[in-house]
């Protein structure tokens, strides 16, 4: 543990560590550009320059190891007069053209020009000029403003993994691109955005749109996937103008995906502003109180068992709780939050849950992924993976579809029949799984929504019992606790299904499933159908029954509705939402919701009076404490209880199919993203491979 | 300087494939590198292609390289861009290389620019219509004693001017390569006005002085 002082002040920071994190250590601020927490050491910018007692000459620190006895002045003249002029050599070649540029009001490059520069430039040259380069539908460029600190290029081949972005020519002429101009072709694509430490890499959708100290800045939960990203909402009165990622260690990071960043212009697109009852064949506006009248009429003289809910992907835990007791109150067993069909819940809930933890992937040292694509269910889980991969001594295999997942995987096949074999020790991977101290599993829901489901859970959970991936906690011989292991993971892509199977929004006693609900609405056995903003489910199914569609855009749910209720998007709610690993988080609402839209508990509240079932609770605060009283598990915010283990899934037959992929577009995956502008044009050049054609009217 | 041309689509072949000769000295320089470590390969494999391919790289020959050599086909680019010894875009059969770096310049250098201008009609950067020759003006050469230089292909001519460029040009639209080295005939690097010092071997009286001393301090014996 080498001991230096920085600024008088002396610190101990563990070997390995630089002078600038030392400098850190001891509360001195060290101006940089190049230099990333997550990403590796360039050393280029020179920013970071300090001075070194007995050193000929300043130092980069970002680059330097702290060692014994060294005397560092960070505030000194030396230290001053280099970061000086490294920054007025850094502006030489830079636009002053702050006024026009997005980056400004939190560019670093502006802060530290003020804090470390000097007052007017010396420089009376021409300034170097550099083309634009195209980089796909999110990232706009201007290339003048680049300082080539390339941050982007490290971000791009170490963290995303797609070793596309590079900086072509030299000394002067140096430029960042991407390999002939393509787009860059990541789900974690615009985080370059943030990293960029100038206005070189600004967002193109959210070009000219705001300046930061404008917007009202909310702290929320991403719901476009099970990740559970920590997010901060900007908007502008009532219009959220842009998603920027949020720091937790152990979920995100400081990174969310493209999709989470971008999809919020479809908050402005198809929106469900106002009930709707359908006359004659056609969907009229109506009053609320219209709407519930419809609803309570229909329901009138229905059986418990001819009335269903279905929830949706990314609704809120309180709205589902709502809903599931008003239909306990109204003698339904129909319900359940499992739209993809894929044959979870009831059981201990370690059968549900993302056991390891997402930061517990850095431990584990071998990974069996079934039937899933990380890289498109939970972008931030395929970053975890690669991050632990690049570590090295990570064999992964892979049972299901081929894809490509930005690290090298072993393909062992693409059905049961290759899960039998490793489960029996036959294949090749056993041996794997075998020598592995801390082997974790990932199943995806392509290979639990088909109708052996349950018993390709049973197979993987006896996988995970045959391969020591479950450790429960044990005392070593000095009488310490060893934290146990648990390498049982369910990935899910939805980001309210947790939340569901945690409540048992499930089938209750003879109740039907989706696919049931679904058979039962067709062949007039259900009479009433609620969707609680469930759009990814055959609406063409629903025959005759009477559906009622609650939800804040007008997708295939709202179509087939004959009541529309309009509910609330994501970040026009308080809500709690429980990520894949079990993790429960609290949203909060940026804006309100639009025109006559309520948040969602709030209509099935309302509904349960017109419709004579009152729930008992009147404020967001009294339905939360009746969730935590009922369902334990919610209390517990921000904060992973290891899940007790036991016994579920069912044996059965697997059948040969290979397993599929529940995406089929990463871009478009949930009503708010399918009715996003920059979705999809996302669409357009990442999926179908299309060169976006330039007319007259762009740019 | 400025950045260095990549050839656009209509000059891109859409495949590249190694000679064997090529193949031949790829084993051998491929061998000389740990097998974890064949990127560092990439030099001598640009320079490869670039010979085999009428003196530039094609982008079809960089992939071909980033899968050779298990690397991102733009850390292929970026090297080749970084150096100047790579052209990316087709150039002359006689491709020019003129050195204007400062005792280049102070020697002459213009007038070798000027002679290049004049009798073909290239800048830098540029190829004659009819593929003949191209310019490229470049730093130091590494050969300033004999300055100006002017590069062609591979070999360096020296002490240029403006009238033994214009020779040189002739001599090479005929199709004739004449001899590398100094234009003045002058040898290697010596003096222009011929050698000023150890004009002879030994002094007058047949062995120098500081062989003398050297013999007396070891005591004799002239190994």
């Amino acid at each position: 543990m080498p001991k230096l002082t920085v600024d008088g002040i002396e610190v101990e920071v563990p070997p390995g560590t630089s002078v600038l994190q030392a400098c850190e250590a001891a509360g001195a601020e060290v101006p940089r550009f190049c230099y990333h927490d997550r990403l590796s050491v360039a050393g280029n910018c020179r920013m970071c320059l300090v001075e070194m007692e007995k050193a000929p000459k300043p130092i980069a620190s970002c680059a330097f190891p702290a060692s014994e006895g060294m005397v560092i002045h960070t505030k000194s003249e030396v230290a001053r007069k280099a970061q000086k002029g490294t920054m007025e050599f850094l502006l030489i070649n830079h636009p002053l053209d702050c006024p026009i540029c997005d980056q400004g009001g939190e560019c670093d490059l502006q802060d530290q020009a003020m804090a470390y520069g000097w007052h007017s430039s010396r420089y009376t040259e021409n300034k170097r000029a550099v083309t634009d380069k195209y980089m796909g539908p999110l990232i706009k460029t201007i290339m003048t403003r680049c300082i080539h600190c390339t941050r982007c290029v490290r971000f791009a081949t170490e963290i995303a993994g797609v070793s596309e972005m590079g900086m072509l020519n030299r000394g002067e002429n140096a430029e960042i691109t991407t390999y002939l101009e393509n787009a860059l072709a990541s789900e974690l694509s615009a985080n370059v955005i943030d990293l960029c430490p100038v206005g070189a890499l600004t967002s193109k959708p959210y070009a000219f749109v705001s300046r930061p100290w404008e917007l009202k800045k909310v702290e929320s939960i991403d719901v476009m996937d099970a990740v559970g990203s920590n997010i901060r909402i900007d908007a502008r009165g009532q219009e959220v103008l842009r998603v920027l990622p949020r720091l937790h260690e152990d979920i995100n990071e400081e990174w969310i995906s493209d999709k989470t960043r971008y999809a919020c212009d479809g908050l402005k697109r198809q929106r469900l502003d106002r009930p709707y009852v359908r006359r004659d064949g056609k969907l009229q506006p109506a009053s609320w109180a219209e709407a519930f009248a419809a609803i309570a009429t229909r329901l009138n003289g229905l059986k418990g068992s001819e009335i269903a809910a279905i929830a949706g992907d990314a609704v809120d835990a309180e709205s589902m709780y709502a809903l599931k007791r008003l239909m306990t109150a109204l003698g339904s067993p129909n319900i359940d939050c499992r739209q993809d069909g894929a044959r979870l819940g009831g059981g201990p809930r370690a059968g549900w849950l993302f056991n390891t933890t997402i930061a517990g992937i850095e431990d584990a040292d071998a990974l069996l992924l079934i039937g899933t694509n990380p890289r498109w269910e939970a972008a931030l889980v395929n970053a975890r993976i690669r991050k632990r991969w690049l570590r090295g001594r990570f064999p992964i295999g892979l049972v299901g579809q081929p894809v490509d997942l930005t690290y090298d995987y072993d393909h062992l096949g693409a059905g049961a029949q290759s899960l039998s074999e490793i489960a029996d020790g036959s294949h090749r991977f056993a041996e794997v799984l075998k020598a592995a101290k801390k082997p974790m599993l990932v199943i995806g829901s392509g290979a639990l929504a088909r109708a052996d489901g349950a018993a390709v859970l049973a197979a993987a959970r006896a996988i995970a019992e045959g391969f020591g991936m479950i450790q429960p906690d044990s005392v070593d011989e000095d009488g310490e606790t060893v934290a146990g292991w648990n390498g049982f993971n369910v990935l899910h892509s939805a980001a309210s299904r947790v939340a569901g199977l945690d409540m048992g929004f499930l089938p209750g006693e003879g109740g039907a499933d989706v696919a049931g609900i679904l058979a039962g609405a067709r062949s007039g056995a259900i009479k009433l159908v609620y969707l609680l903003a469930a759009d990814e489910i055959d609406t063409e199914a629903l025959g005759d029954a009477f559906v009622v569609y609650q939800g804040h855009h007008g997708d295939k749910g709202a179509h087939r509705a004959d009541v529309v209720l309009p509910g609330a998007a994501y970040t026009e709610k308080d809500g709690l939402y429980v990520n894949t690993e079990g993790r429960v988080q609290m949203g909060f609402a940026a804006t309100f919701p639009l025109g006559e839209a309520r948040e969602d508990w709030k209509i099935v509240r309302a509904l349960s009076d017109a419709v004579g079932h009152t729930l008992p609770f009147d404020d967001l605060v009294a339905l939360r404490q009746a969730l935590m009283a009922e369902y334990d598990t919610f209390a517990a915010i921000d904060t992973i209880e290891p899940a007790p283990w036991g016994a579920f899934g069912a044996a059965g037959a697997l059948e040969e199919a290979p397993f599929g992929s529940p995406i089929e577009n990463f871009y478009m995956t949930d009503p708010i993203s399918r009715a996003s502008k920059t979705m999809a044009e996302c669409t357009e050049v990442f999926s179908l491979r299309r060169q976006p054609v330039a007319t007259g009217t762009h740019g | 300087m400025s950045s260095k041309p990549i050839a656009d689509d209509r000059d891109q072949p859409a495949t590249f494939s190694w000679t064997a000769e090529s193949e031949t000295r790829i084993g051998v320089i491929l061998a000389k590198y740990p097998p974890d470590r064949q990127a560092s390969a990439v030099l001598p494999l640009l320079d490869l292609a670039q010979r085999q391919h009428d003196n530039w790289i094609p982008l079809a020959a960089i992939d071909a390289i980033a899968a050779r050599l298990g690397m991102a086909r733009i850390r292929v680019l970026e090297v080749a861009t970084f150096y100047t010894m790579f052209n990316l875009a087709p150039v002359g059969k006689w491709f020019l290389q003129a050195c204007t770096t400062t005792p280049c310049w102070l020697r002459g250098s213009d007038q070798v620019m000027r002679c290049i201008k004049d009798k073909l009609g290239i800048g830098n950067h540029e190829r004659t219509a009819d593929g003949q020759f191209s310019l490229l003006e470049v730093e130091c050469l590494g050969a300033c004693v004999n300055a100006p230089i002017l590069q062609v292909n591979d070999d360096f001519y020296e002490d240029m001017d403006y009238e033994t460029t214009a020779t040189l040009l002739a001599s090479l639209k005929r199709g004739e390569q004449p001899a590398m080295g100094s234009m003045t005939g002058r040898q290697t690097s010596q003096s222009i006005a011929g050698p000023t010092s150890l004009t002879s071997l030994k002094d007058s009286d047949g062995v120098p002085p500081w062989y003398a001393g050297r013999t007396a301090a070891a005591g004799g014996g002239d190994d």
